[in-house]
């Protein structure tokens, strides 16, 4: 009875080492011990989809929903794209949040300390639920690379960060978009933390002439594959006893 | 100014570890298909993906108060902190839990008394000083399966995290022991996935990423 049943497991290959020295906090954070594979099945929550509140409207605009009294400063873009799980069927309903410096490479987080300007009309931070086919759609503006303190001169490639949730448990995705040819690429322990190349370049937008809105702005196109889908969720007969 | 992040304080003069890649065109090579892969949430999410608690001027959708007026079942506190490999309490975690009712039903679209069965919160909001606690309101959960003990799902992801860790708050009194995922799990390694009871009905439930009582964490 089950197709696929719970536990098939997250696909590792495509995944960063959860300790990777080169980045700092990871040596004492990533668990040390494997994840346990659980066979026969978690619950039905591993495909059941959180019933997502009513988001405030422009919350997928970054450009008015930090609105003061003004544009935000720098270069406006759309990133959009489409959520899939691995068999290429589109992921409706799912929630995805996104959170980003500003143009000039500031967060507003109040632990930030980089001297560069914060933006009054920018927040940096939006929300959208996908559609039927599993597209999103965000309009805000581009990030500036920042530097960390990791090491010597280290520099952050500009990036967007997100977080999806998906049909359940198993399509729980937090993970960053970068730009195509950011010059701080080889030298980002983070981004180089997914070691081979054809997988780490997932995360990397692909700029769409297509797509980008004439006199207004750039496209980038950032499709997110999750796990596997679901299609029976759990092969016992939900009890409620 | 802003307080500083824990890597502010490391001596800027140990440059250890590689930060320069092999790369050539690397950045060229067309990625193949498949899963995204993940990446930190970062030191910065608060203002995201929990902006209420931390005083953000961004509208909050999500709440660490899962209770509703007329929902069933015994309201419980569960409170908790999260310890790196020093012992020391992480203040840049973000904790989710997922949830079934008291009744062991979990929430789909066709719920309507405003239980979500979901909640967040972050560990940073009492400051860098000060708790470093993550706490949720809600009900003590029905079991889900037959067979099975009442659980919750717990999805931890932090700045040094790259990958998001799920594990299960399983409840001091249950019988766990035939509990169909309780049973695969080490039995030295048990104890870390039961709450402690704090009080009446309080539970704590402490996530250490490292050491002897390194949490179970699931492949999923």
């Amino acid at each position: 009875m089950t197709a696929r049943s719970t536990g098939s497991g997250r696909d590792w290959a495509s995944m960063p080492e959860p300790i990777f020295p080169d980045y700092r906090s990871t040596p004492t954070r990533g668990p040390k011990q494997a994840p346990i594979k659980i066979e026969g099945g978690w619950d039905q929550s591993v495909a059941l989809r959180p019933v997502w509140p009513k988001l405030p409207s422009k919350d997928a605009d970054l450009t008015m929903n930090g609105r003061v009294n003004g544009d935000p400063i720098g270069e406006r873009i759309v990133i959009e794209g489409k959520l899939t799980d691995d068999s290429g069927r589109p992921v409706p309903g799912a929630l995805v949040e996104i959170w980003q410096a500003n143009a000039a490479g500031r967060y507003i987080h109040r632990e930030e300390i980089h001297p560069a300007p914060l933006d009054p009309n920018f927040l940096g931070a939006g929300r959208c639920i996908t559609g039927a086919d599993g597209s999103y759609r965000f309009i805000t503006i581009k990030p500036g690379s920042y530097p960390w303190g990791n090491h010597h001169n280290a520099w952050r490639p500009a990036h967007v960060h997100f977080s999806i949730f998906g049909a359940g448990l198993a399509q729980r995705l937090v993970t960053q978009m970068y730009f195509p040819s950011d010059p701080t690429f080889p030298y980002d322990p983070i981004f180089n933390a997914i070691t081979d190349p054809k997988v780490r370049n997932r995360l990397i937008a692909r700029f769409s002439m297509e797509d980008t809105v004439p006199e207004w702005a750039h496209c980038y196109m950032f499709d997110i594959c999750l796990a596997g889908a679901y299609a029976t969720p759990f092969e016992e007969g939900h009890d409620h006893g | 100014m802003a307080e500083m992040q824990d890597f502010g304080k490391m001596d800027i003069n140990d440059r250890g570890g590689k930060h320069t890649y092999e790369y050539d065109d690397a950045a060229q090579i067309p990625a193949t298909s498949g899963p995204t892969p993940s990446q930190t949430v970062g030191p910065f999410f608060a203002y995201g993906l929990a902006p209420g608690p931390y005083g953000y001027a961004h509208e909050e959708i999500h709440d660490t108060d899962l209770t509703t007026p007329d929902l069933e079942g015994t309201r419980i506190v569960i409170n908790g902190q999260v310890f790196d490999s020093s012992g020391l309490p992480v203040h840049d975690a973000v904790i989710e839990i997922v949830q079934a009712d008291a009744t062991g039903t979990y929430v789909d679209a066709t719920r309507n008394d405003g239980f979500t069965g979901y909640g967040r919160c972050g560990t940073g909001t009492d400051g860098r000083d000060g708790k470093k606690t993550f706490e949720f309101h809600t009900v003590k959960p029905g079991a889900t399966q037959s067979g099975a003990a009442p659980f919750v799902t717990v999805i931890v992801t932090m700045r040094g995290l790259l990958n998001h860790c799920i594990t299960r708050i399983y409840f001091p009194g249950d019988d766990v022991g035939q509990d169909p995922v309780m049973k695969q799990v080490p039995a030295d390694r048990r104890h870390t996935l039961i709450a402690r009871e704090a009080g009446p009905n309080r539970y704590r439930f402490d996530i250490h990423m490292q050491g002897d009582n390194e949490t179970v964490f699931f492949d999923l």
